[in-house]
């Protein structure tokens, strides 16, 4: 509900297109109790948000229903419990001259009511866990079908990796900084999930590291992330837009700067988006597989773009990292020591650290941030690092 | 040596003792019970000072006054604090006060246990604090962030300030075991002749409830805890899928001791709010065996319904089922309690004394989180709140009125028993006012926050969710400052106030009440009869 509005506006725009400015702006409202004289006005639904958002799945609906289904079942139950307590507060009180009644726990009422009470609760019960297992049936389990798509939603501390395990697409999703942002800080991401209409999509969560869940309201469906395990979920979208949703399990030091961005396209324009992924993909791979060899200031152009995508979250664009967690890199001993060490721990990781394995990433890019980290920020070890160099060392 | 053989100075050697030693040594139940409270109060303020500032950094978006590892930190030790530090001791203090004054015994079965079980604890406090500052020393490591819940693998990566809370939950875990043992051992051999089970005040059966749930899960928090340790130090893998563990195994071993440890922390308000209610209603109990076999209920149905914290692991959807089914559930026992207690206004003459009203609020809001609960036990619903600020507004209602609200009911109905004096009527009103408006603008706002989309445990949001989290930092504020006229108030009552009668409410009925107002150090030396 909240994007809604502008959400049909960032459809129109190129698919998988980074930020947009086109946002709606929210104004920040500086009184602070405001948002209480508004709640009674329907009108600050829209604005703020005190509900979930418009589902965009048919999942995400069975589950928004339920949901308001057992809040009314809950509000009358409360309306009645207030309504008995405040009638008793108000006329049985000694004030009033009220005599209290001394065998009220005696009367046919007193020696039954723990029956009762009981059957009338469990009335209730039934009735939102009849209807919470009918949705519980349709969005649990993952239909089986030939045509459905399969997403690996990998989290990583902290940033998204979606693999498209059908086409051989990989997309890296991170948070985008406030400057750039602006007011979708914290909900805008560099490279957007882009999924079609009309087909069911399964999300297989993993995680390389902690825990961490992928959640998007309107999509509704969460499961942990849970390394060396793999959970799943499934939705089939029935509108399109883009959706933005946020990491949902605590997962170490910026756990908040883990939003996700799903934006959902006509299935004709995700083909021409799946295209243009698939031909960029090979022209990174013709790069990295090249015989060429490197000049020193084309790997460093290269590898401060990628450190500061890839590495800067934790270690700092500055090189002086966040100790203890994050060891810095300016002047440490492994970044101006033997070169063997240095690309060792960015290949293999270090066991027991934040620090993960980085071997996913092709030669040529490892050759780039290695050289980097051993020039930049006053290293000047004046090594030169080629991808030959991180082949012969994996 | 036979008591036949004692003479009357020996049996007495041990009395009024002075200074430090008459705290250290103390093997008195209401001098331990007093050490208890203390500790809790203080405990009170250093966790609610860790919200204070964790509120105050999400008063805006950015990130002003902490950084994100602190802040998680602050979560943790928030949690720890509160639940370990303030709530359990504060409910043990007032069982050793009251159970041998209501039961008629001279003191606790185990006197000597009592003061060990006391002692550990400044002990395992000392060791959880530690463990917060640690960090902020050369070579100190990493902070917690972890949250309580301290899930591994992240738990892993924390530095050693880990191995100081692991040690920290041992020992309260022990101190907790030690004073249930203590606490069932009184309940069950020195009841006063006469006094069946049956007969027992609601406050003894809801701690004998309460500790046998203690002493069942705990242990398995401990061990859990020892395998983190061990998985952090001595190559073992139990949460490690790499080495053929399961990172889920700890969720399942913490919440098996989490979710009854949410009953340990109600429980005993449940026992406070069972004699505040009638007192002021001047009326009994309505449905005292009801109460016992729904408290039972409870107990049981609490012990087996663990997953539901957990509903997004990636269970099976027969597994998923039945702990929804039996979370559902609990609400027919719980329903019943509460239903007992408005039935127990009903038709009486009330007063609204500030231990009443105190019970009225709970009335009223633990029905209200209850219901959100409900809510919560809903699992396609759940797939949504999971680890969503609704989430932290629900237990926050279920945890602040359950237990909490029904602690200072209890210490505002036992106040003129324990020091003699009066309380100021007019201050414990002020106190329960703002206390109860404060928190409510604190946590309402939460539930809003929680359905548009914010997780919990977040130092930064978007600025989408600034209008509520400006509203509940405000409340936060105000809630906790609040505290601080609850501390004036105690001070005051111990130093004088008007003299409190040996049953300082009208309608108080229970053998405490029958004991001077404050109490004789050794109390009940010849044991009443009851009828």
């Amino acid at each position: 509900m909240i994007n809604h509005d502008n959400d049909k506006q960032d459809t129109a725009a190129a698919p998988g297109r980074g930020k947009s400015g086109q946002h709606l702006r929210r104004a920040v409202i500086g009184s602070s109790l405001l948002p209480f004289a508004l709640l009674a006005a329907s009108a600050a639904h829209a604005e703020y948000g005190i509900n979930f958002p418009e589902p965009a799945a048919g999942v995400a609906r069975e589950i928004y229903n339920i949901h308001m289904l057992t809040m009314q079942i809950t509000t009358v139950l409360l309306v009645i419990v207030f309504g008995f307590v405040f009638y008793s507060l108000y006329f049985h009180r000694k004030s009033r001259g009220y005599q209290a009644d001394q065998h009220f726990h005696t009367s046919w009422f007193g020696q039954w009511s723990w029956v009762i009470v009981p059957v009338l609760v469990l009335g209730v019960d039934m009735t939102i866990a009849g209807k919470a297992d009918t949705v519980l049936k349709k969005v649990w389990e993952v239909p089986e079908d030939e045509n459905i798509m399969d997403v690996k939603v990998t989290g990583h501390q902290w940033w998204w990796e979606y693999d498209y395990l059908d086409f051989g697409i990989n997309i890296e999703s991170r948070y985008v900084p406030e400057e750039e942002a602006g007011d979708l800080y914290l909900r805008e991401v560099d490279n957007r999930l882009v999924l079609p209409t009309g087909i069911k999509i399964r999300f297989l969560h993993t995680s390389a590291d902690v825990l961490h869940a992928f959640w998007v309201p309107e999509l509704a469906v969460k499961k942990d992330a849970i390394p060396g395990y793999v959970t799943e979920t499934w939705v089939s979208l029935d509108r399109e837009g883009v959706f933005r949703g946020q990491c949902a399990e605590l997962c170490g030091t910026w756990h908040s700067r883990m939003p996700i961005v799903v934006e959902v396209v006509s299935p004709e324009r995700f083909e021409v988006w799946k295209a243009e992924q698939l031909a960029m993909k090979a022209a990174a791979a013709a790069e990295a597989g090249s015989d060429k060899v490197w000049s020193k200031d084309e790997l460093m152009a290269k590898g401060k773009t990628l450190y500061e995508t890839k590495c800067a979250a934790c270690h700092q664009a500055s090189g002086l990292g966040l100790p203890p967690a994050f060891p810095a890199l300016k002047g440490s001993p492994l970044t101006t020591g033997p070169v063997a060490g240095h690309l060792d721990i960015v290949i293999n990781g270090k066991e027991g650290t934040p620090m993960v394995a980085w071997g996913s990433m092709n030669d040529l890019e490892i050759a780039a941030i290695v050289t980097y980290e051993r020039n930049a920020w006053d290293n000047n070890t004046g090594d030169v690092v080629q991808p030959a160099d991180v082949k012969q060392a994996r | 040596m036979t008591t036949a053989t004692m003479t009357h100075d020996e049996i007495h050697h041990h009395d009024d003792p002075k200074g430090w030693r008459r705290w250290l040594f103390s093997t008195n139940h209401k001098d331990i019970g007093t050490l208890y409270l203390l500790f809790a109060l203080t405990m009170m303020f250093l966790g609610g000072a860790s919200a204070m500032l964790i509120r105050m950094e999400l008063f805006q978006p950015g990130i002003q006054l902490l950084d994100p590892d602190l802040y998680n930190n602050l979560v943790t030790n928030h949690a720890l604090i509160m639940i370990f530090g303030a709530v359990m001791p504060a409910a043990a203090g007032l069982a050793n006060w009251m159970i041998p004054m209501m039961i008629g015994a001279p003191d606790m079965a185990l006197p000597r246990m009592n003061n060990l079980s006391f002692w550990i604890l400044p002990a395992a406090a000392t060791m959880l604090i530690l463990s917060f500052v640690v960090p902020f020393f050369p070579g100190g490591g990493t902070q917690i962030n972890t949250g309580w819940t301290l899930y591994p693998p992240l738990s892993v990566q924390v530095g050693m300030s880990m191995d100081f809370l692991i040690f920290a939950i041992h020992l309260l875990g022990i101190s907790s075991v030690l004073a249930s043992i203590n606490i069932i051992v009184t309940l069950l051999n020195m009841r006063a002749p006469g006094m069946t089970m049956f007969k027992m005040p609601m406050f003894c059966w809801t701690w004998l409830v309460t500790a046998f749930l203690l002493i069942l899960v705990v242990p398995v928090l401990a061990g859990g805890v020892t395998m983190l340790l061990f998985d952090r130090h001595f190559g073992t893998s139990f949460f490690n899928a790499a080495g053929g563990g399961d990172p889920v195994l700890f969720q399942h071993l913490f919440w098996f001791f989490g979710h009854p440890e949410v009953y340990i922390l109600l429980l005993p308000s449940i026992g406070v709010l069972s004699h505040v209610i009638p007192t002021f209603s001047r009326k009994p109990l309505f449905g005292y065996n009801s109460m016992v076999g729904a408290m039972l209920a409870v107990a049981t149905i609490g012990m087996v319904v663990w997953a539901h914290h957990q509903y997004t692991i990636g269970m099976s959807i027969g597994a998923v089922t039945y702990f929804m089914i039996g979370t559902i559930i609990i609400s027919i026992p719980v329903g019943l309690m509460i239903f007992n207690f408005i039935a127990t206004m009903w038709r009486g003459a009330m007063t609204f004394e500030t231990p009443m009203l105190f019970a009225v609020a709970i009335v009223l809001m633990f029905t209200f989180g209850g219901l959100s609960g409900v809510m919560l036990a809903v699992v396609p619903a759940d797939m949504q709140y999971h680890d969503s600020m609704f989430v932290v507004a629900h237990f926050h209602y279920v945890l602040m009125p359950g237990a909490v609200f029904g602690l200072f009911a209890g210490v505002f109905y036992w106040l003129p028993k324990w020091t003699g004096h009066m309380y100021d009527e007019r201050l414990g009103k002020l106190f329960f006012w703002t206390n109860v408006i404060s928190f409510n603008i604190t946590f309402f706002p939460q539930h809003f926050l929680g359905l548009a989309g914010m997780p919990r445990r977040i130092i930064d949001y978007n600025v989408m969710f600034t209008e509520f989290n400006v509203v509940s930092s405000v409340g936060a504020m105000v809630f906790g400052l609040s505290h601080l006229l609850l501390l004036y108030i105690v001070i005051k009552t111990i130093r004088g106030g008007k003299k409190a009668e040996s049953r300082s409410w009208e309608g108080a009925k229970g053998l405490e009440w029958e004991l001077d107002s404050p109490p004789a150090f050794h109390t009940w030396t010849v044991a009443p009869q009851i009828k």
